[in-house]
């Protein structure tokens, strides 16, 4: 145990679980500390001098939207690792992130729409990012569904990770949209320069906070899932053992 | 003025937090709630196997 390193350790579930166990607590108050903190620094702001006090939804809506890709991001890396390393808890991980990041993706949709409405004068247009968004949305329940419609778990977890990796291509489309098309959403501005300091401040505190905190989700869903395993694994030993007595107890009684 | 007015956005900016906040604690909920379920099912299936194998 001494001479493994730290991927060699996290690929083994017990360890995994003593680990997660003792950092889970100490993430969740960090991504809630960091999260209240952001917010409350972010709803002092003084209004935009374009969109006035509506830019406020930025603080959950920008994260929401970084964590929807970001969570694809680590669905695909850990389809790759269960494709191509069989690492015993990449399939964990990928299953564990896609509701999450469903959910981080409806997220940035809803406060979007609700953001554009006062900036932009409507709830929804069919433009290159917001289009693309909902693509990332059907995607991940696709992978859900897909998972969830097969009964043999180590096929759906080979196919699921196959869909996840083919739609990869998504998150180039979704980055990019506002420069290759021409789209209502602006520009990505960011990390250029683009968002005054006052909000910026806040924008990138309350991104941290969220971020810990879908670690910190996901952290909780991998340990559910590696019960789950477990349950599964010592039903089916119950069962096996159950056949196995009940085969003895006829195999005696046409003996004697 | 309350602190939570926000002149004619306030609708938008209140509904948009109120959903995130009721998302994120519906999601953090079932997970706690899924892991509590788990752990009870082993700890009964543990408990039937020690039983099994003692007699």
């Amino acid at each position: 145990m001494q001479n493994q390193s730290i991927t060699q350790r996290l690929a083994n579930p017990t360890w995994f679980m003593s680990f997660s166990a003792r950092v889970l607590p100490w993430l969740s108050a960090a991504a809630g500390l960091t999260i209240a903190y952001a917010l409350a620094t972010g709803f002092m702001t003084p209004p935009d001098y374009q969109q006035g006090h509506s830019v406020k939804i930025m603080f959950l809506h920008v994260p929401s939207a970084w964590l929807a890709m970001m969570a694809y991001g680590l669905v695909a890396v850990s389809s790759f690792g269960l494709l191509v390393f069989r690492h015993p808890l990449a399939d964990v991980s990928a299953k564990a992130a896609a509701p999450i990041g469903a959910v981080f993706t409806l997220l940035a949709l809803v406060t979007g729409s609700l953001w554009g409405k006062p900036t932009w004068g409507t709830y929804w247009q069919w433009d290159a990012r917001m289009t693309s968004v909902l693509i990332l949305f059907f995607l991940y329940l696709g992978l859900i569904a897909l998972r969830s419609s097969l009964e043999d778990e180590a096929l759906a977890s080979k196919l699921t990770a196959v869909l996840a990796l083919v739609g990869v291509v998504i998150l180039p489309v979704i980055k990019y949209s506002v420069e290759w098309w021409n789209t209502l959403h602006q520009p990505a501005g960011v990390m250029k320069g683009g968002v005054d300091p006052v909000f910026l401040r806040p924008l990138l505190i309350s991104a941290i906070g969220f971020t810990l905190l879908f670690f910190a989700l996901h952290m909780k869903a991998m340990r559910n899932e590696i019960l789950r395993r477990r349950v599964k694994a010592r039903q089916m030993v119950e069962v096996d053992t159950a056949a196995r007595r009940e085969r003895a107890g006829v195999a005696g009684a046409s003996v004697s | 003025m309350s602190p939570l007015d926000f002149g004619p956005h306030t609708p938008f900016i209140v509904a948009s937090y109120a959903i995130g906040a009721l998302v994120l604690a519906a999601l953090t909920g079932w997970l706690i709630w899924d892991g509590r379920r788990q752990a009870a099912l082993l700890a009964a299936l543990e408990a039937r196997r020690s039983q099994t194998s003692s007699k």
